[in-house]
């Protein structure tokens, strides 16, 4: 099929299409405030939800995004499914090709597996996060957040804290900060800062979080993701919380108006310090709700495109 | 491309002072009423009713707006790439005479997503419609209950409502001519 589309990456993309997926969200936004939460636009539609693995809010805000726009909404689970039989990805996608959805929404350990089920569906596929390489739709609604908060992303300067090297949420948000304009910095222990990732996605980086968060507009911490570290690339919890973890002090340095997100799920007390992750800087809620917004826009957006236009 | 005038500002002017006279009788309480415009074409001329309205009865009308793209029968369908804008409604609709306000009605199918689209904020006691200019064609059963004009063109022209100074024109674009 000439001309499907999916949303796989922020890699990529230009600063027009992320800007009309954040103008359309901000009135999925308000759709979600309401007291019917519920518009019929893809009635008849089907949104298929195949996790391979464990995600509480992706997948919940994915599966309310379809509900509120009147799809069909069907969640598949790697650790309940033919997969623990077996069954390879791509027999998996051609199974569920046979039922005929308009979108998969995909979440795989392995790096690449959006762009592996794109060839054996017709649905657009949406990438919720795929390995250590790519989580677009995070990207989409922490911009979101921010202009909402700030009004604008172009000069805002964007320090990202923390386990960069397995991070997905990181480089989706590096390239979309960077083609969005704003100045991204990253900071965190060498072990999980590699020069080599710093210098392909062309930011600024530090192996200590102060000269990172100084003057910063954002901060973004991100967790310490043990179950993808091999062996012993880090010190303990508390040394790491003690030399890189969000403390009052170190939120300081950034502007005064500085607001601090993280894509969930926190570790209290490791990356960030509960006050902080509870007080009036944190908009990690704000990105909860964005989230919604964000994939009813993208929903919408490759749903409505997945259809024969009618004749005019 | 040719434009022919349909009606004047002025016969606008007046018809749209007619509609103000006959909502604020038909209306006798109005904090009961509110006017919602069907963004974008319908959204100026209720402003503009609102405020004719609120001069005849001493109080200011309340006014909204609804985008109907989500709506629409054919949403998941039409357009390459849809641009949505924002519904506003800044009131509780329950309970009161909402005035849809639309430039022209055509098919109804607009009508009909506009229905939609206000019943989701909650359950207004009655819903009118008012338009500038009624074309004719309609493909569902809904008719106005308050217009300016209606007018008989062929199906190939576009009949579109123009803001001049203080009041609207009505004009006819492409087709044949006849």
């Amino acid at each position: 099929m000439t001309g499907r589309r999916h949303l796989l990456d922020t890699e990529g993309q230009s600063a027009e299409d992320i800007a009309r997926i954040l103008d359309s969200a901000e009135t999925f936004f308000e759709i979600s405030r309401r007291a019917v939460r519920k518009v019929p636009t893809l009635r008849g539609k089907t949104v298929l939800n195949m996790f391979f693995e464990p995600s509480t809010r992706t997948r919940t805000s994915f599966e309310l995004a379809g509900k509120r726009l009147s799809a069909d909404v069907v969640n598949f689970s790697g650790s309940t499914s033919s997969t623990t039989k077996g069954e390879t990805l791509r027999d998996t996608i051609k199974t569920m090709e046979a039922m005929h959805p308009d979108v998969i929404v995909i979440r795989h350990p392995a790096s690449g597996a959006p762009w592996h089920a794109t060839r054996y569906t017709k649905a657009a596929v949406v990438n919720a996060g795929d390995g250590m390489h790519a989580h677009p739709t995070q990207a989409l609604l922490d911009a979101f957040t921010i202009r909402r908060h700030k009004k604008k992303l172009a000069g805002l300067r964007v320090a990202i804290c923390g386990d960069i090297a397995h991070s997905r949420v990181a480089r989706s948000n590096a390239h979309l900060l960077n083609t969005m304009g704003a100045q991204v910095v990253m900071a965190g222990p060498r072990t999980l800062l590699p020069a080599e990732l710093a210098e392909a996605l062309g930011v600024e980086v530090h192996d200590r979080v102060e000269p990172a968060l100084e003057g910063a507009d954002v901060a973004m911490m991100l967790r310490i993701q043990r179950e993808r570290l091999g062996g012993a690339l880090l010190p303990s919890t508390r040394e790491y919380a003690r030399k890189f973890g969000l403390s009052h002090d170190r939120l300081a340095l950034a502007k005064s108006d500085c607001m601090v997100m993280h894509p969930g799920p926190i570790n209290r007390g490791v990356e960030i310090n509960p006050e902080i992750a509870d007080g009036n800087a944190a908009a990690i809620l704000d990105q909860v709700e964005a989230g919604v917004a964000v994939r009813m826009a993208i929903l919408w957006m490759l749903a409505a495109e997945s259809s024969e236009p009618l004749p005019s | 491309m040719n434009e022919e005038l349909l009606v004047e500002p002025a016969d606008v002017a007046d018809g749209l002072n007619r509609i103000a006279k006959a909502i604020a009788e038909r209306n006798p309480k109005p904090d009961d009423v509110a006017l919602v415009g069907i963004r974008r074409g319908g959204e100026p001329i209720a402003q503009l009713l609102a405020r004719l309205v609120g001069q005849r009865t001493g109080q200011i009308i309340q006014l909204g707006s609804v985008d109907i793209t989500l709506y629409r029968d054919d949403a998941a369908t039409a357009l390459p790439s849809p641009r949505i804008g924002p519904s506003h409604i800044p009131f509780d609709i329950a309970g009161r005479r909402i005035v849809l306000v639309d430039d022209v009605l055509y098919t109804g199918r607009t009508i009909r997503a506009a229905l939609d689209a206000v019943l989701d904020y909650g359950r207004p006691r009655r819903i009118e419609l008012a338009v500038v200019a009624d074309r004719g064609g309609r493909e569902l059963p809904i008719q106005p209950d308050y217009w300016v004009a209606q007018t008989s063109v062929a199906d190939d022209c576009r009949v579109e409502v123009v803001a001049v100074d203080d009041s609207f024109k009505v004009v006819q674009t492409g087709g044949n001519g006849q």
